[in-house]
């Protein structure tokens, strides 16, 4: 057996700077979401309404990570659908238990 | 394999049922890390669920924030607990070094993904330069961890007067400062034990995450991927640092905001 060179028979292709400037301004979105999240944490009255504002923001976020930077957009749709759908339960645990840690609350205060 | 014309590559000697077919047209290994990363949601989703449920269930702190004074009595307000920064006792600074974790973890996924982008070319060189950019993001973002869960435990100069049930199983009031799983200034158990698990599942997921980036780094550049023919490792390596990314800014909003 010949002994392995470092040697490469790749080619390395040019960057494509389209692409690196969309992973630029996705990058640029993530930080813009946050710079306000942190403004409504200091300006806005504590409540539902803040408290809705702030996890629709980071489901955006997140959907931005998945989509953007995981490529889970550019799958092929049975893949993205197993990924995406059991999600869907977690949303019913979050209420189920919401709700559950509410009647908690009542039933100690 | 032959050009795919349908949803599902059928491969034209085998058939559907015959193996060799690509359904999901992903390899083996990105696969399966999707599928851990989906159990590993699943782990996080538990925890903040219960973070949540566990929340809703105290009082929250009906003063101005202001005046928030730590109790066990209620929830605490993140922004008068989480108010610290390094090198500057006593500055009272909300949420700044969290802010400033969160945009290094960012800025660490977004070198990841430029490393990504880079192995797309083959491109060494590139590879090599966005993966130490984004091992520098990592280590940095653990070290702030570091710095934050050692204030948390040690407290501020007053701490706070509290009732409780000490470790003797006595009832006591006495000044209490920093934060264990028994007991924390800030507010009742569960929010310094939600705290520490949270937060060190996050920071071991982190760890771990470092470990795989210096692995990658390394074997791109001695060359082991330009031998291998591909690039495929800093893309499921990717995959794994976003998903830290994506748990973080659940944490972030969660445990820093609401």
């Amino acid at each position: 057996m010949e002994i392995q060179e470092n040697k490469s028979t790749l080619v390395v292709e040019a960057r494509n700077d389209e692409k690196i400037k969309k992973i630029w301004k996705t990058a640029g979105i993530l930080l813009a979401i946050t710079v306000v999240e942190f403004i409504m944490a200091f300006t806005m009255g504590r409540g539902i309404l803040l408290y809705g504002a702030f996890m629709a923001l980071t489901v955006w976020k997140a959907k931005y990570i998945m989509m953007e930077f995981m490529h889970l957009g550019d799958e092929v749709k049975p893949l993205f659908y197993s990924i995406i759908v059991p999600l869907i339960f977690l949303v019913w645990l979050i209420i189920v238990l919401v709700k559950e840690g509410s009647e908690i609350f009542l039933m100690r205060w | 394999m032959s050009a795919h014309s349908t949803a599902i590559g059928i491969s034209s000697k085998r058939g559907v049922w015959g193996g060799g077919n690509e359904p999901l047209k992903a390899s083996y290994g990105k696969l399966m890390m999707w599928f851990f990363l989906l159990s590993d949601i699943f782990t996080f989703a538990a925890f903040l669920i219960t973070y949540i449920s566990i929340r809703v269930s105290y009082p929250a702190y009906a003063g101005p924030a202001d005046t928030f004074v730590g109790s066990n009595e209620y929830w605490p307000v993140p922004e008068m607990v989480f108010e610290a920064l390094p090198f500057m006792h006593g500055v009272h600074a909300p949420l700044i070094f969290v802010g400033i974790m969160t945009f290094i973890l960012i800025a660490s996924s977004v070198t990841m993904v430029l490393a990504v982008e880079a192995g797309h070319r083959n491109d060494r060189n590139d590879v090599v330069k966005w993966m130490l950019w984004t091992l520098v993001g990592g280590v940095t973002f653990l070290s702030c961890q570091a710095w934050e869960w050692n204030h948390f435990i040690h407290g501020t100069d007053g701490g706070s007067v509290l009732t409780y049930v000490n470790s003797l199983g006595k009832v006591v009031q006495e000044t209490v400062f920093g934060a264990n799983l028994h007991v924390n200034e800030y507010g009742p158990a569960g929010f310094a034990q939600l705290f520490f698990f949270i937060t060190g599942f996050h920071g071991f997921h982190v760890t771990v995450g470092v470990f795989l980036l210096f692995l990658c780094f390394y074997q791109a550049a001695v060359g082991v991927y330009d031998r291998r023919g591909h690039y495929e490792m800093v893309e499921k390596i990717g995959l794994y640092w976003h998903f830290v990314d994506l748990v973080w800014v659940f944490v972030f909003t969660l445990f820093y905001l609401i």
